[in-house]
Parts: C-alpha cells; sequence; structure tokens
C-alpha cells in the first residue's frame, strides 16, 4: 500500500494516483468508525485541558468575580517562584522515587512466585491482587487507623514504642504513607511483570542451563534483558500515576508535617481557596511534570507499546 | 424495533427532564425549597423540616438535602453549585464562617425590612456577629455552639471561672495526665488558635483580611501551644487529632482536661467503665490565655441563609425564619445537642434538661471570640493551620513573620 503510493507520487502527474474507488471508500469508513471516538476524546480531554489553560492565565477567584481579568503568565510566575512549589514538588518526588523502587523489587520478586505457582496458581493470584482491589480512600484509612495511637495495633507490636504516633511528624508521615502505596500498588505491577515473564522462553533458559549458568546468572543475563519492555511499560505507568498522589495524603495528613504533593497544593488553591487561575496554573504545571516524565520514558528509556509487544 | 426502542428511551428523557423542571415548581402549585444543611444525625433537622412544612400549610415544602459532616466539606459541595449559579439551591444552613465569603461573592441574599428584623430578634451578641457582614445582615441565626473546659471532677479541683492555660498545663503535669485538644491540620486548629489570640485580647484579622492582632497576642497563643505540645501534658497524637479523637482520649482516662464541644457530655454516659463517667465530669469556661483578660471561647455554628438563585424568593426568607424559630432551636438542643441562639430558649426546661451546664453555655456563646469575618476566610484559616502545625516546633520567636508572610501572600492570591 505504501510503495505504491511512493510510487504514485514518484511518476505523478501523469497517471492518477492507483486508490481503488474500494480503497477510498474503505478509508472514509475507517475516518467515520473513528469519528466518534475521536470526538468524545477531544471533548472529554481536549476541551478541560484547553480550558484550563485558558484559566491559567487569568486572575480569577470564584469569591471575587469582578476582579477577573488576563494577566498572562503572572500565575505561573507565581507557582514557580513559590517555595510551596518546590518543596511540594521535591515531596512528591521523593514519595514517587522511594515508592516506585520498592514496588519494583516486591513487584518483581511476587511475579516470579505467580509464574513459577506450581500449585493453587489462581488462589495465589487472587491474593496477591486483593490490595490492588480495595479502594484507595478505603486503604489510607485502614492505614491511618493502623497507626494512629488510640485505635490502632501498629503501637502494640513489640520494638515499636507504645505513644508512637507517626502521623504527627514528617518521618513517620512519609513511610506510613509509602508503605500504604506500595501495599496497595504492588500487585499492579507485579501483574505487568507477569506478563513481561511469560515473554521469555523456557528454551533459553534451558540452554544457558545447559551451559552451566547459575540462576543468578540466568536471571541477570535472561530475564532481565527480555523483560526490560514490560519493566519499562510498568514504571512509566506507576511513576505517572505516584507523581499524580492524592487519596492517600489526603486521608493520612492533608499534607500536614511537611507532606504535601503537588495534587494536594492544586486542591488547596483551586477546591479550597476556589483560585481558578492561580490552581489552574499548578494543575497546568502538574501537567507538564507528567509529560516530562513521559517523554523521559519514552524517548531517553525508549519505552514504547511496540517493544511490550515483543515487535522490536 | 430498535426505532421503537430509541422513542421510548427518548420519551422516558423528556419525562424525565419535565419532572425536573416540575420540581423546581416554576408556575402554580406548592414550590419546593431545598436546604442544604449538614446531616443532623439526631433527627433535629428532620422534624423542624417537617414543622415547618405543617405551618406552611401548602404555601412551601422543605426538603432537606444532607451535606457532609466535615464543614469544608459542606462547603466545597455548596461552593460548586453556587458558583455555577444553581437555582436549587433555595435554602442554605451556613457554618457561621462562610457568611462573609459568601455574601462578598453574591451566593445569598441579603436581609432587608421586616424579615431582617424578625431575623435578629432577641438574638445572643454572639451568633448575630456570624450573620453581619459590610452593614448587612445575611442569614438568620439558628443554632450555636462553643467550648468549655472539661475536667474530671475526681481528680482535679475545679479550674474556676479564672484558669489560664498555663495554670492547667501544670496541674496536667503534676497529675502525670494530658489535656484534649483538636491539634489535627484542620478547621479546629483555627478554632483553637483564634480562641488563645483573642484571649490576648485582639481580634486576629480584619474583614479586609489585615492582620489586627499585636505581635504579643500571637506570641502568647504560639507559647501556650508550644508547651503543652512539647510537654507531658500534650496527650499521644495531638498533631492528629479532631474532636472525636479527643472525646475518645478523654474517655479512656488519660487526660484530665478538654476542650471540645457540647456533644461530648451524652456521649460521656455511654461509658462503661467506670459506669459512672459521666458524673465524673465537670465543666468551666474556656481557658484564659493571659492572667488579666477573660478568655473569649470559641464559636461555631449554623445560620439560616437564603440563595441567591431561587426562584422562590418570597418563601424562602419566609422558610428561613420558621426553620430557625426557638421552637425548633429548643429541638436541636434536646436531639441534636446543638445550643439556641435565641435568648429565649436557654429558659426551655427541656433545654436546661439537655444541658446541665446551659449558664455557663450561654455566657460562653455571648462572650465568645468569632473567627475572624473575611471572605477571603478560607485561605486566612489555612495559613494559621499551616503556621501552627506541627504543634512541637511553633517558635513564639519567628511565628509572627511566618503568619504574617503567609496571610500577605493569601490576600494577594498567591501560592503558600
Amino acid at each position: 500500500m505504501e510503495a505504491a503510493t511512493t510510487e504514485a507520487t514518484r511518476v505523478a502527474p501523469a497517471p492518477p494516483p492507483k486508490v481503488t474507488e474500494r480503497a477510498r471508500e474503505e478509508r472514509k469508513l475507517a475516518w467515520m468508525l473513528c469519528a466518534p471516538a475521536v470526538i468524545t476524546m477531544l471533548l472529554v480531554t481536549g476541551f478541560p485541558i484547553a480550558y484550563a489553560v485558558y484559566l491559567s492565565l487569568q486572575k480569577y477567584d470564584l469569591r471575587f468575580p469582578d476582579q477577573k481579568e488576563f494577566v498572562g503568565l503572572s500565575n505561573y510566575v507565581d507557582a514557580l517562584g513559590s517555595s510551596t512549589w518546590w518543596g511540594d514538588v521535591w515531596n512528591t518526588s521523593l514519595i514517587t522515587i522511594v515508592s516506585v523502587s520498592l514496588e519494583l523489587a516486591l513487584g518483581m520478586a511476587i511475579a516470579l512466585v505467580m509464574h513459577r505457582a506450581i500449585f493453587g496458581r489462581g488462589p495465589v493470584r487472587a491474593a496477591i491482587l486483593i490490595p490492588y482491589g480495595i479502594v484507595t480512600v478505603v486503604a489510607a484509612f485502614a492505614w491511618r487507623y493502623a497507626f494512629d495511637p488510640a485505635s490502632g495495633f501498629v503501637q502494640g507490636l513489640p520494638l515499636i514504642s507504645d505513644t508512637a504516633a507517626p502521623l504527627t511528624e514528617r518521618g513517620g508521615s512519609l513511610i506510613v504513607i509509602i508503605l500504604t502505596e506500595v501495599w496497595k500498588t504492588t500487585p499492579f505491577i507485579a501483574l505487568l511483570l507477569l506478563a513481561g515473564l511469560a515473554l521469555v522462553p523456557d528454551e533459553l533458559h534451558e540452554a544457558a542451563k545447559v551451559d552451566g549458568a547459575n540462576a543468578m546468572q540466568r536471571f541477570f543475563r535472561i530475564t532481565l534483558p527480555l523483560m526490560r519492555p514490560a519493566i519499562l511499560v510498568a514504571l512509566l505507568f506507576r511513576t505517572l500515576d505516584a507523581f499524580r498522589l492524592f487519596d492517600t495524603v489526603f486521608i493520612q495528613t492533608q499534607g500536614a508535617n511537611g507532606t504535601e504533593t503537588v495534587s494536594i497544593l492544586s486542591y488547596n488553591v483551586l477546591i479550597n481557596r476556589v483560585n481558578l487561575g492561580l490552581g489552574s496554573a499548578v494543575s497546568v504545571l502538574i501537567f507538564i511534570c507528567v509529560l516530562l516524565i513521559a517523554f523521559f520514558f519514552v524517548k531517553v528509556l525508549g519505552t514504547s507499546t511496540a517493544q511490550q509487544r515483543g515487535e522490536v | 424495533m430498535r426505532v421503537g426502542r430509541v422513542v421510548v428511551f427518548g420519551a422516558l428523557l423528556a419525562a424525565t427532564a419535565l419532572a425536573g423542571c416540575g420540581s423546581g415548581g416554576g408556575g402554580g402549585g406548592t414550590p419546593t425549597l431545598n436546604w442544604y444543611v449538614f446531616k443532623e444525625p439526631g433527627g433535629a433537622y428532620d422534624q423542624a423540616v417537617a414543622n415547618c412544612n405543617k405551618q406552611a400549610g401548602g404555601r412551601y415544602k422543605i426538603v432537606y438535602q444532607a451535606l457532609p459532616t466535615d464543614a469544608n466539606q459542606q462547603r466545597e459541595l455548596l461552593v460548586r453549585r453556587l458558583a455555577a449559579k444553581d437555582s436549587s439551591v433555595d435554602l442554605v444552613g451556613a457554618d457561621v464562617i462562610w457568611t462573609a465569603e459568601f455574601a462578598q461573592a453574591g451566593w445569598i441574599k441579603p436581609w432587608t425590612g421586616a424579615n431582617r428584623a424578625a431575623a435578629v430578634k432577641d438574638r445572643l451578641v454572639g451568633p448575630l456577629k456570624t450573620v453581619q457582614y459590610r452593614g448587612g445582615v445575611w442569614a438568620a441565626p439558628f443554632t450555636s455552639n462553643t467550648q468549655l473546659l472539661w475536667y474530671r471532677k475526681d481528680l482535679v479541683p475545679n479550674p474556676g471561672e479564672n484558669a489560664t492555660w498555663d495554670q492547667i498545663i501544670d496541674t496536667a503535669i503534676k497529675k502525670g495526665k494530658s489535656i484534649e485538644v483538636q491539634g489535627n491540620q484542620y478547621e479546629g486548629l483555627t478554632v483553637w488558635i483564634n480562641a488563645l489570640v483573642e484571649g490576648a485580647g485582639t481580634p486576629m484579622v480584619s474583614q479586609t483580611g489585615k492582620v489586627t492582632a499585636s505581635d504579643k497576642a500571637i506570641e502568647d497563643a504560639a507559647r501556650i501551644v508550644r508547651r503543652l505540645a512539647t510537654t507531658k501534658a500534650a496527650p499521644a497524637g495531638l498533631g492528629t487529632n479532631k474532636e472525636d479523637e479527643a472525646r475518645l482520649g478523654f474517655e479512656s482516662g488519660r487526660s484530665v482536661y478538654q476542650l471540645n464541644y457540647t456533644f461530648i457530655y451524652p456521649s460521656a454516659a455511654e461509658v462503661t467503665t467506670p459506669k459512672d463517667f459521666q458524673k465524673r465530669i465537670g465543666w468551666a469556661r474556656y481557658p484564659r490565655t493571659v492572667a488579666d483578660k477573660p478568655s473569649r471561647p470559641p464559636l461555631g455554628g449554623i445560620n439560616v441563609a437564603v440563595g441567591n438563585y431561587t426562584k422562590h424568593e418570597d418563601v424562602a426568607f419566609r422558610a428561613a425564619l420558621c426553620l430557625s424559630q426557638p421552637k425548633n432551636q429548643a429541638i436541636a438542643s434536646e436531639k441534636g445537642g446543638l445550643p439556641p441562639t435565641s435568648e429565649a430558649v436557654y429558659n426551655d426546661a427541656k433545654v436546661k434538661k439537655a444541658f446541665p451546664f446551659a449558664d455557663e453555655l450561654r455566657r460562653s456563646i455571648e462572650e465568645a471570640g468569632p473567627r475572624p469575618v473575611t471572605p477571603a476566610y478560607s485561605d486566612i484559616s489555612l495559613a494559621i493551620q499551616k503556621t501552627f502545625h506541627p504543634e512541637s516546633e511553633v517558635q513564639p520567636s519567628d511565628v509572627v513573620s511566618k503568619l504574617q508572610d503567609r496571610l500577605d501572600k493569601a490576600a494577594e492570591g498567591k501560592i503558600f
């Protein structure tokens, strides 16, 4: 098809392009079939994004509607010049990096277990997936109450002080938030990695075994390199998710004790202070951060869905 | 066949849409008034609605639209509707701290003439201040609330009218017990800080959002907060406790004092160990910040306002007056434990029975130090919370500059 078009272009203008009536009709039909999806996507994602960008260029506080005016990039200057924004970016990055690393290590271990499980494969997989099936808000409450000195059981465990109140100070709060995140989303990573493991042919392992490679060598030299696309996709998804972390922090600390994330900041400005202009600017900045992360993964680390399918 | 189904579906849609209009009650029939107010678990608001619907005799019908119990969430839901000019918001059960914001944004209607006179008639001074903004009246005071100093009669002496924070902290340390307060980073912390600053003699912020409290008053408040948080008088989890955690802590016996609302009293009757727990509880006025000035207890409560976009303005005002009338205030006291705003209701026998501490309650409400009345209240509250949390890290030496910096940024609409 492509070759035909190129040839047609080269010999043009003399003979008409060799696109048959049927092919043209099919292409038209394809566009018509796609159209509802494209239009819906434009309406539900394109429009809100464009509107947020438009709002972010305004001075617009819902409580003072008369003072609405166009202020250009001044909201962005405010946000980027504020130590709160950079502090929150740091908090968010810290939580993201630590939790995603832990999730990757644990997820890999769990994926290997699920892959190798000989008996009870179904129950093992189901049990591992339970945390992922629990609503995030519920999970966040469960962990908060577990660590609360009045209602929690954690203080009763050995080696932990009876009056420990981790959610009242920064280190403790960060640990509880990260634990909740890891507990909740490790199954997700494990699932994606399990799919990647299935791509590694058994013959390679057997051949390596014959050549005298031990289990460690087989894992690092064969399994990991072949799983690279799956790992990168899992990391990409989780990093993007973790960077937008909101619910766990909102339930457990509301951003107190220096645990405020960029999403909590956006909520405070946009929903609590109803400052639509500044809040939208913060939201757009978060969007740009997410784009940068995605760009880094796709361009620098070379993640792609084609790789995931094993086509490259 | 398929066409038939589409037609039926379309007809259903149209019918629903029409029904939607009908409930708005454009012309003829009984207009429906939606009252958005928090979900009162005791059934007091349900009964107030039922009373008024009966009293209205078909002139209007109030429908109780329950909001969450958390004040922040109530506000978020209402603000979203009002900012979109939702005409279904006829009556608003407004927290005392929303008046200025809602009035300034044009979300609620001002009260004038006979309605205004009826709304403010015989109300206590404290609650009255919470419906006033820029010389206008914006709601009818309905229920009120304040905190008392609850103490264990069996463990510590009556602290009396003039106790200071320092004295009760000393006593608690001596007994090896703690003092329950609301220290989480949320509105309850603002309530505490505001009472401390007001108790030092100056209101915290003006209507335009400028700091009016003296440096000394803010530093005094910071000193007390820090002292409570860093001594043995601090309960476990001070920085995460809200009203209910404080109540539970007090009921567990770890504390000899508690600063909290009146709901803890009926709850104390349910405590099983010791069985006579409620009888061991005494009450006194909110403690003083400085020895030579009377304390200014916190002030909460719900006022009934009329939404600016309602299609039934006349009856909405009448319904608001009906809901907030003394009879319904008495029901709210009895069933919901919510103190009245009308002076006379405090002498009602049922109210006296519900509140054995009615006299103390009334005096505290009358002499309360309301939180700032300013349209940017939520910004200011957030700035206060961020400055005074975590409590153990508050430094009297730099608290004024930190608070000032955040309030300036709030006033300029910047990030803090």
